[in-house]
C-alpha cells in the first residue's frame, strides 16, 4: 500500500446555474483541480453523482465527463452512494492510488439538481432510502430525518432550540466562503421562527439544494512533491455501511456507519478525536450533525448537541465544524457534498482559507453520510 | 413501482407477514433471508400481530411525487409488540393528537394512487388502537 496525497483541488460555487449542464459543471471543477495540480493527463476519473439519471436523463456519466474534460479513452466509472457519493469517489480513487495500479486520478462529483425543481426531486432523493418498506409509505428525505429528530428530543429530554446553533454556526462561517450558497449569517430568533417542513424539522435545520461540482486529484504521496508544495496526505480513509432503511437499525438514534468509518480512519491515522483540529460533518439536517458528532467520539450519547450550545463547534471552539457553511449554508449539491466537504478541508490545511481559517490546521476530518447514514465515508487529511 | 413490484409484497402489505429466525427465535419484519441479528440463513414465516405503538412520528407537508392528494399526512415508526420497527402512515388521527408511546394498530387503507389509469397501491397503516366497548 502507498500513501495517497491530494495534490489538486477545484469546486464552482454552489448555487442555481441555471446556463451550466450536468457536464459543463463537472467539468469546471476538474479543469480548476487540474490547473492547480499541473497535471494534464490522469489515469482515471471518478465521478460521483447521484441523481443524474432521475433529474437531467443522464446514466453513464464515466465516459461523458471524461471525454467533456478532454480525458477521452481513460478509464471512468461513475460511484454512487446517495448523499455520500462524493467521499465514496474519493474512497475509490484513494485503493487506486493506494494499491499502485493508478498514479495520477482524479475524483470529481457533481450534482445538477435544478433541472427540475418539482416533486421528482423529493421522490429522487427519497430513492436513497428503502423502496419497498419506507418510500412506498410516502416518505421524503426530511421526513426520515424528522423521525430521528423526535426520537431524540424526546429520548434525551432536548428542546429544539437547542439545535440552533449547528445552523447559526454554518451561516456565520459561510459568510467568508465565496463559494457558499448562503453567505449571511442567522439569528436563534429566526432559527425559532423558520417555517416548518416535517415537524420537528424547520426550514434553518435543513440544508439547501442546489447545482455543483467539485474535483480533488490524488497521486502517491512519495511523487506529491513533482507537482506541488501544498500536497494534503490522506492519513485515513474508510466507508462503512448500515442497514438501508431507518426501522431495521438496532439503534436508530446511533449512526452505526459513522462510529465504523471514524474509527478505522483514526486507526489508520493514529490519532484521536482530540487532536482533529476541524471537522467537516453532514449537516444536511441540523440531528445529523449532533448524532454525527456523537458516533465519532466528540461527544457522550445524546450530548452532541451540547456542542452546539457551549460553542465547542465555533471556529475558536474545541472542534471547529462546517468552517466554510456546511451544507447548511455552502450548500448541499447531494452527490458533490462530499467533495466539497474534502475540497474545504484541504484548503484549511493549506492555509488557503481565507476569512474562513482555522488558524494552524494540521489535521482535519471529513465525514459524508449516504442517504439517512446507511453510507458513511470518513477521511482524515493531514498537512505535510 | 410496477406491478409485479408490488404483487410480490402482498403477503406483507395485507397481512404484515414477517418472519422468525429458526436459530435465534428473532421476530424479523420487514422479511429478509439472512437474521440480522444471529446471521443465520433459516427462516419461517411468521404473521404479526399488527399492535405496537409509536416510536417516533413526523407530519408531511411537501410530499413526493404521488402522495399529493394525502398531503398533509402523518409517517411514523411504530414498534411492533413482537420487537421490529416498521415505517409506515398514521390515519384516522389528527397530527396533533400523535404523540410518542401512543399505542396503534394495523388497517389495510390505500397508500397511493399512480394515476387515473395507473395502479392502486393498497397496505398497512396504522391508527390509534380502538377502546373495547
Amino acid at each position: 500500500m502507498r500513501d495517497v496525497s491530494i495534490i489538486g483541488i477545484g469546486q464552482t460555487p454552489v448555487g442555481e446555474h441555471w446556463e451550466r449542464s450536468l457536464r459543463h459543471l463537472a467539468y469546471d471543477a476538474i479543469r480548476a483541480a487540474m490547473q492547480d495540480a499541473g497535471v494534464e493527463r490522469a489515469d482515471a476519473l471518478y465521478v460521483g453523482n447521484m441523481l443524474s439519471g432521475e433529474i437531467s436523463g443522464q446514466s453513464h456519466l464515466g465516459p461523458l465527463i471524461a471525454d467533456f474534460a478532454g480525458l477521452r479513452g481513460i478509464e471512468a466509472i461513475k460511484v454512487e452512494g446517495a448523499c455520500g457519493s462524493g467521499a465514496a469517489a474519493v474512497r475509490m480513487g484513494y485503493l487506486a492510488v493506494a494499491s499502485g495500479l493508478q498514479d495520477i486520478v482524479i475524483c470529481a462529483a457533481v450534482e445538477k439538481m435544478t433541472d427540475d425543481v418539482g416533486g421528482r426531486l423529493t421522490s429522487g432523493l427519497a430513492q436513497a432510502a428503502d423502496a419497498d418498506y419506507e418510500v412506498v409509505h410516502g416518505i421524503s428525505f426530511v421526513a426520515l430525518n424528522a423521525l430521528l429528530m423526535r426520537r431524540y428530543m424526546y429520548a434525551y429530554n432536548v428542546a429544539h432550540e437547542d439545535f440552533a446553533g449547528f445552523s447559526i454556526n454554518a451561516h456565520a462561517n459561510a459568510v467568508g466562503n465565496p463559494n457558499a450558497m448562503f453567505r449571511r449569517a442567522i439569528t436563534e430568533e429566526a432559527f425559532k421562527k423558520a417555517g416548518m417542513v416535517a415537524d420537528p424539522i424547520n426550514l434553518l435545520d435543513s440544508s439547501p439544494m442546489a447545482d455543483g461540482a467539485a474535483a480533488v486529484i490524488l497521486c502517491p504521496t512519495e511523487q506529491a512533491r513533482e507537482f506541488t508544495e501544498t500536497a494534503v496526505r490522506i492519513a485515513g480513509s474508510a466507508m462503512a455501511t448500515d442497514s438501508l432503511s431507518v426501522h431495521d437499525r438496532h439503534d436508530p438514534l446511533w449512526l452505526q456507519a459513522a462510529q465504523g468509518s471514524a474509527e478505522r480512519a483514526y486507526r489508520q491515522a493514529g490519532v484521536r478525536p482530540a487532536d482533529i483540529d476541524l471537522f467537516e460533518l453532514h449537516d444536511a439536517f441540523s440531528i445529523m450533525a449532533a448524532l454525527s458528532l456523537e458516533a465519532t467520539g466528540f461527544a457522550e450519547r445524546g450530548k452532541g448537541w451540547q456542542l452546539a450550545v457551549n460553542g465547542d463547534i465555533r471556529p475558536d471552539g474545541r472542534i471547529p465544524v462546517c468552517t466554510m457553511g456546511g451544507l447548511k449554508a455552502r450548500g448541499h449539491p447531494v452527490g458533490a457534498t462530499g467533495i466539497y466537504q474534502i475540497v474545504e478541508a484541504t484548503q484549511q490545511l493549506r492555509g488557503e482559507a481565507g476569512d474562513c481559517q482555522i488558524p494552524n490546521a494540521r489535521l482535519a476530518m471529513a465525514q459524508n453520510i449516504g442517504g439517512s447514514g446507511a453510507t458513511i465515508v470518513t477521511h482524515i487529511l493531514e498537512r505535510e | 413501482m410496477g406491478i409485479a413490484q408490488n404483487w410480490r409484497l402482498r403477503n406483507q402489505r395485507y397481512a404484515l407477514v414477517g418472519e422468525v429466525c429458526n436459530d435465534c427465535g428473532s421476530k424479523i419484519f420487514p422479511p429478509r433471508d439472512v437474521c440480522p441479528y444471529c446471521a443465520q440463513p433459516a427462516q419461517a414465516p411468521f404473521q404479526f400481530s399488527g399492535q405496537g405503538e409509536v416510536f417516533s412520528h413526523t407530519t408531511i407537508y411537501n410530499p413526493p411525487v404521488g402522495f399529493e392528494e394525502f398531503a398533509p399526512y402523518t409517517v411514523a415508526l411504530v414498534k411492533l409488540e413482537e420487537g421490529p420497527l416498521v415505517t409506515a402512515q398514521l390515519t384516522d388521527v389528527e397530527p396533533e393528537e400523535v404523540s410518542i408511546g401512543q399505542p396503534v394498530e394495523m388497517v389495510t387503507r390505500k397508500i397511493r394512487e399512480d394515476g387515473p389509469e395507473g395502479l392502486i397501491i393498497y397496505g398497512y397503516k396504522f391508527r390509534p388502537k380502538l377502546e373495547e366497548v
